[in-house]
């Protein structure tokens, strides 16, 4: 196995980042792949509660860069899923405790146990980010169909195209087909024709995310949820799949959007 | 929204793809309306040293295609007045 490293970041903070890596590693994991998750917002643990993980932890991220325990023994292994890992951020240490060396060490050495590693970044454009960038092979900008978001995301693709990064993919997370009817929300189209990267998915506004996260159990686990169902086809997504994006995923630019789906 | 904006219908999120569209411009350029004009003043003040141009009917403008922006200046020559006649 050689893993592919997926980072998810965003700029802006709230977007859904968390949401995002919790649902496409469980939905890579059902899928039967080996799957590590890491968390890269030292100081600001999360992943662990949004997986359902946090009364399991023993040993974190700065355990294992600073030798105090194997990288086997900090990952934690899903209670559902058995190919299910996380790797949780350290909650009491600074920041500054990893660094974009320390990643790609990590990750080099995961890489061939695993199929997938996906990386949580933490919002911001410093360290952290730098970190969780460090190692990607593919890089995944979550965003809202929201003014400041979209700023964000755009001074981030901005980054990413400086230090030549390859051509990070969108997700469009929370979007409100009523209000978008309305005219009181930026479609699909309106975000894709200001940022102009290749959107990876389209997931909708959906009560069921805050339910899932009180639960510790990521929606796309089981269940019908729309936003459960989006989530698993951005991850049918990053496997190659063509997977044309459904009626609550797209606007009337079905074909456009469709054009844009991403291929290996 | 302004009044004539609510007169005539306009939906917030096209105000916010507008919007948008002009903050992208600048934090991609790095450049700000101001820094845009003094540019401009600059461009005329330079040109106008070996050429007649009219300074009030120059455009400057910043344009996009994909994710790449271009300065686009738009600089009509005045007619040369003095052969017409001759």
């Amino acid at each position: 196995m050689t893993a592919k490293v997926i980072t998810v970041t965003s700029g802006k903070g709230g977007v859904g980042k968390t949401t995002t890596v919790a649902n496409i590693a469980v939905a890579l994991a059902t899928d039967g792949k080996r799957v590590v998750c890491i968390d890269g917002d030292i100081g600001l643990r999360n992943l662990d509660v949004v997986m359902g993980l946090e009364n399991r932890i023993v040993y974190d991220i700065v355990d294992v860069i600073e030798g105090r325990c194997r990288t086997r023994q900090a990952m934690i292994r899903d209670k559902r899923l058995p190919e299910l890992f996380l790797i949780p951020a350290a909650q009491t240490r600074d920041k500054n405790a990893v660094s974009p060396s320390d990643m790609v060490r990590l990750c080099d050495e995961l890489r061939p146990e695993v199929d997938w590693i996906l990386i949580d970044s933490p919002a911001g454009i410093e360290r952290g980010f730098r970190n969780s960038i460090a190692a990607a092979d593919k890089i995944l900008i979550v965003t809202n169909p929201e003014m400041s978001a979209v700023r964000d995301a755009d001074r981030v693709i901005g980054l990413l195209e400086a230090e030549e990064k390859a051509a990070p993919s969108l997700i469009i997370n929370r979007l409100n087909q009523n209000m978008v009817k309305r005219g009181d929300m930026l479609s699909v189209d309106d975000v894709y024709d200001l940022l102009r990267i290749e959107v990876i998915g389209i997931v909708p506004e959906d009560e069921n995310v805050v339910v899932a996260s009180n639960r510790g159990a990521p929606l796309a686990m089981e269940g019908k949820t729309q936003a459960g169902q989006a989530f698993r086809h951005i991850a049918r997504r990053l496997n190659g799949e063509i997977v044309p994006f459904m009626d609550f995923e797209s606007l009337s630019l079905w074909d456009r959007i469709s054009k844009l789906a991403w291929r290996k | 929204m302004n009044f004539f904006e609510r007169l005539i219908g306009k939906k917030s999120a096209n105000s916010a793809k507008e919007r948008l569209q002009l903050v992208l411009i600048h934090d991609r350029t790095d450049m700000t309306p101001a820094a845009l004009e003094a540019l401009k003043d600059d461009l005329i003040a330079a040109i106008s040293k070996h050429i007649d141009i009219d300074p009030s009917s120059v455009r400057i403008e910043v344009e996009h295609e994909g994710r790449s922006q271009r300065l686009i200046a738009d600089i009509p020559l005045r007619v040369a007045a003095r052969r017409r006649l001759g």
